[in-house]
């Protein structure tokens, strides 16, 4: 279902994702772990025809995003790790939206906004203005939203980021149910390695751009001799913070010269 | 529901929502109109030029319609910075058709702004001296808007962040504001201005507001009607070409 070989993403000449080689097979749960800053999210862009890879090959469903990006498009469905919502919309609103813009017919539409705000429990607040939510509650809306239509793949790029336990189980469920009755493949990534260790099949280990590891959760646990994901995770990451901080005058630069296009 | 009507319903919606911004939108066009209306209207009409007003109303009508097409189309600055616009590229829609939707919604709210000062003007004093062309102007507002919309999306699509945001506003904006001839007539102008301003888009658009409103002509009605007409074609285009190119 996704393919990718040799993927290499630059920013300058800082190397995000170096290349990168998986495959995840159809109706598989995926996760993509990694340390802050490893290349995950830029991944998922590139993926999510967000992003030109600067090299490698890259097949969503037999296609190449960069060459056909509406086909692509309408083959998946993302929740981004980053605020998506329009704050001066309602809940209702923003889900409306997308479900127009993903074709979801009328009444089916009704339907299932309904079942998903109930699902996350917004439906009483469903006629307020996004600005006016608290963190959590945009957080749940992004998901219920990325749940509307029925795609044949689900992005879910730290879903579960500032979630109560009860949302996280929530939504968990959900994503498996989805997985078993309607074959979605799921691409996640997640930084509740407890998490991935539940929900995830199969399971890839990023740093600095590089994928470290590949396996089942059980296999990565076997191939480090660790009783958790936790430390089989640390045994090939290290567990040294990464250091953004080093980076940023040098994004700042960055920022400035892409304010006048050089859109590569 | 096609997806242009829902993002042009969205445009709406915001506008109706931003009470507070509508108001403060429309203390510049009211100061404009006031102020040098009646502070530059003794003035005008010792020149012989008649009612300054009623000169002057055309060219605000237009400036409001510039201001609020070329901001909206520009909104997709904030669009990016909250976020949303990512949840627009990944939707499996052509791109031209989101680009139009938002343009035509922020060329709608222009046209409405620009009826609302139009209400204050009469409210001022000004009249149209033939009701018949009332049509015919509103045509050229919705030219204007559409062309500044178009632009607005261009430079939106362009620039990545609220900096770049003050630059288009004192290169682009108010140049095109000022040399368009919404504050002073065309005749007469040294060569060089006069050279400047037939290049400037919005000049036709006042042109054409005044010709209607007030049968006061420089280009004539077609010319008018040609160059706004092509260039809000050509920055349709470029737009939605600029548009289909966005990463994020
Ligand atoms: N547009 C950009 N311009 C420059 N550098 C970028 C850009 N986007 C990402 N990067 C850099 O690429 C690297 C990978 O970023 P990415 O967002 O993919 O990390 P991540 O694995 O998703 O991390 P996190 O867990 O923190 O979300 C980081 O060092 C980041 O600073
Ligand atoms: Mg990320």
């Amino acid at each position: 279902m996704i393919r990718v070989e040799n993927l290499v993403r630059k920013f300058g000449d800082f190397t995000a994702v170096d290349h990168i080689s998986f495959q995840v097979g159809q109706g598989e749960i995926f996760a993509f772990l990694g340390p802050n800053g490893a290349g995950k999210t830029t991944t998922i862009k590139m993926l999510t025809t967000l992003l030109r890879p600067t090299s490698g090959t890259l097949q969503i469903d037999g296609l190449d995003p960069a060459a056909h990006p509406h086909e692509v498009r309408k083959r998946f469905g993302i929740v981004f790790q980053d605020p998506s919502l329009d704050q001066d919309m309602t809940a209702y609103e923003n889900m409306e939206l997308h479900g127009v813009f993903y074709h979801v017919p009328r009444k089916l539409r009704v339907e299932r906004i309904e079942l998903l705000l109930r699902l996350f429990e917004l439906w009483e607040r469903r006629n307020e203005q996004v600005k006016l939510f608290s963190g959590g509650m945009k957080r749940r809306l992004e998901i219920a939203r990325g749940l509307l239509h029925t795609p044949k793949i689900v992005f879910l790029d730290e879903p579960t980021l500032g979630l109560d336990p009860q949302t996280r189980n929530q939504l968990w469920s959900h994503v498996k149910k989805l997985n078993q009755t309607e074959g979605v493949t799921v691409f996640l990534t997640t930084h509740y390695m407890d998490e991935a260790d539940r929900v995830a099949q199969r399971i890839a280990i990023i740093d600095h751009g590089k994928i470290v590891a590949q396996g089942s959760p059980q296999e990565l646990k076997q191939q480090t001799g660790k009783d958790s994901l936790e430390e089989a995770f640390l045994a090939f990451t290290g567990s040294t913070i990464r250091d953004e901080s080093a980076n940023v005058s040098h994004d700042q630069l960055k920022a400035m010269a892409r304010m006048w296009g050089n859109r590569r | 529901m096609s997806v242009i009507y829902v993002l042009w319903l969205r445009e709406l919606r915001r506008y109706v929502r931003s009470r507070a911004q509508i108001v403060a939108s429309l203390g510049q066009p009211l100061l404009y109109l006031l102020a040098l209306g009646f502070g530059l209207g003794p003035v005008f009409q010792k020149a012989g030029q008649g009612s300054y007003v009623q000169f002057v109303a055309p060219g605000i009508i237009a400036m409001t319609v510039l201001f609020s097409s070329i901001f909206s189309g520009m909104g997709l600055l904030w669009d990016r910075q909250f976020g949303f616009l990512k949840e627009t590229l990944v939707a499996p829609v052509p791109r031209i058709q989101v680009m139009l939707g938002r343009t035509l919604g922020g060329a709608t709210v222009a046209v409405i702004q620009g009826l609302l000062v139009a209400v204050v003007a009469f409210v001022a004093g000004f009249r149209a001296v033939d009701l018949r062309s009332l049509p015919l102007a509103l045509f050229f507002m919705a030219l204007i808007a559409s062309l500044f919309a178009a632009l607005g999306t261009a430079i939106g699509s362009t620039i990545q962040n609220i900096q770049g945001f003050q630059l288009i506003m004192n290169f682009l904006v108010l140049p095109i504001f000022f040399l368009s001839g919404a504050l002073y007539p065309l005749n007469n102008l040294p060569r060089v201005l006069g050279l400047i301003t037939s290049i400037d888009p919005l000049a036709y658009g006042v042109d054409g507001m005044r010709t209607t409103l007030i049968g006061l002509s420089h280009f004539g009605l077609t010319a008018d009607v040609a160059v706004l007409a092509v260039v809000a074609a050509a920055l349709l285009g470029i737009g939605s070409y600029l548009f289909s190119k966005i990463e994020v």
